[in-house]
């Protein structure tokens, strides 16, 4: 049987990939790819912990980790959509999706 | 004791988001991104999540991951093959932090009892997810559709290209 600190060791090892790609890329693409991963990192972390230990908050709430899960993706869905309309915009306008060249709004 | 299914699963997930940040060209990065998220979808099976399994598949390599891809061919050209090179220095801290961050939290959780859980306790079907959206959780599920509608709204204005603008 698998125990509870297999998955949240693979849950780890998803958000360490995802912050090393926030800490290196450069392509905004790049950028959007580990968010995405990180947030799978969390969406994996909550199902695991709320499968494996018991509730007791009121009725119902076994089901409360898997409830929240289901809003955290469809909020990363919008959150990707947003993302990828403002790279179309970013590359229409500069020809480039580098993140470090989109400063125009800098002070 | 960890099966057989679990460490495959482990490897497709890692690996695909390991493809994900370093594939060459990023057209693979979008599938080795599709193939993570797969994965992760099949650790929601194996937690006995069956219902939140089929809508990550649903939702993410059905939406989200095909979303990418088409935006990434919609406005493809030779620039996107080209990265900058990346300083070694900000490499050298990027894999640093990771690191130390995988090993924290691995420590963290080996340390701490929760490796004793080997036992599922909750195993929630998609009724009682569905009587704690449309009750409890109601207003949250009415504001998550206002902001989906916003950011498709947001979303398709900023992309907009002026017809009439191009046509002069």
């Amino acid at each position: 049987m698998n125990s509870l600190s297999d998955f949240v060791i693979v849950s780890a090892m998803l958000f360490g990939i995802g912050v090393y790609g926030l800490v290196t890329k450069r392509n905004a693409l790049r950028l959007l790819f580990a968010v995405e991963i990180m947030i799978n990192a969390a969406n994996l972390n909550f199902v695991a912990f709320d499968q494996y230990l018991p509730s007791s908050v009121g009725p119902g709430s076994n089901a409360l980790g898997q409830t929240f899960v289901l809003f955290s993706i469809a909020l990363a869905a919008a959150e990707a959509a947003v993302i990828l309309a403002i790279v179309v915009v970013a590359y229409r306008l500069h020809q480039d999706v580098d993140v470090s060249d989109l400063n125009s709004m800098e002070g | 004791m960890v099966d057989a299914v679990f460490i495959a699963m482990a490897i497709v997930t890692v690996g695909g988001a390991l493809i994900a940040l370093e594939a060459k060209e990023i057209v693979y990065g979008a599938i080795g991104l599709a193939g993570s998220l797969f994965g992760v979808a099949a650790f929601f099976f194996l937690l006995d999540a069956p219902y939140v399994a089929v809508f990550q598949i649903a939702v993410y390599i059905g939406a989200v991951a095909v979303l990418i891809l088409f935006t990434v061919m919609l406005v493809r050209q030779e620039r996107w093959a080209k990265e900058l090179p990346v300083r070694s220095l900000t490499k050298v801290a990027g894999i640093l932090t990771g690191v130390v961050l995988v090993l924290a939290l691995a420590i963290a959780a080996l340390s701490s009892d929760i490796s004793n859980d080997t036992q599922i306790q909750n195993t929630a079907g998609f009724v009682q997810i569905g009587q704690l959206i449309s009750t409890t959780y109601a207003p949250i599920l009415e504001v998550l559709a206002l902001v989906l509608g916003a950011a498709i709204v947001g979303a398709l204005t900023l992309s907009r290209t002026d017809r009439e603008e191009k046509q002069q």
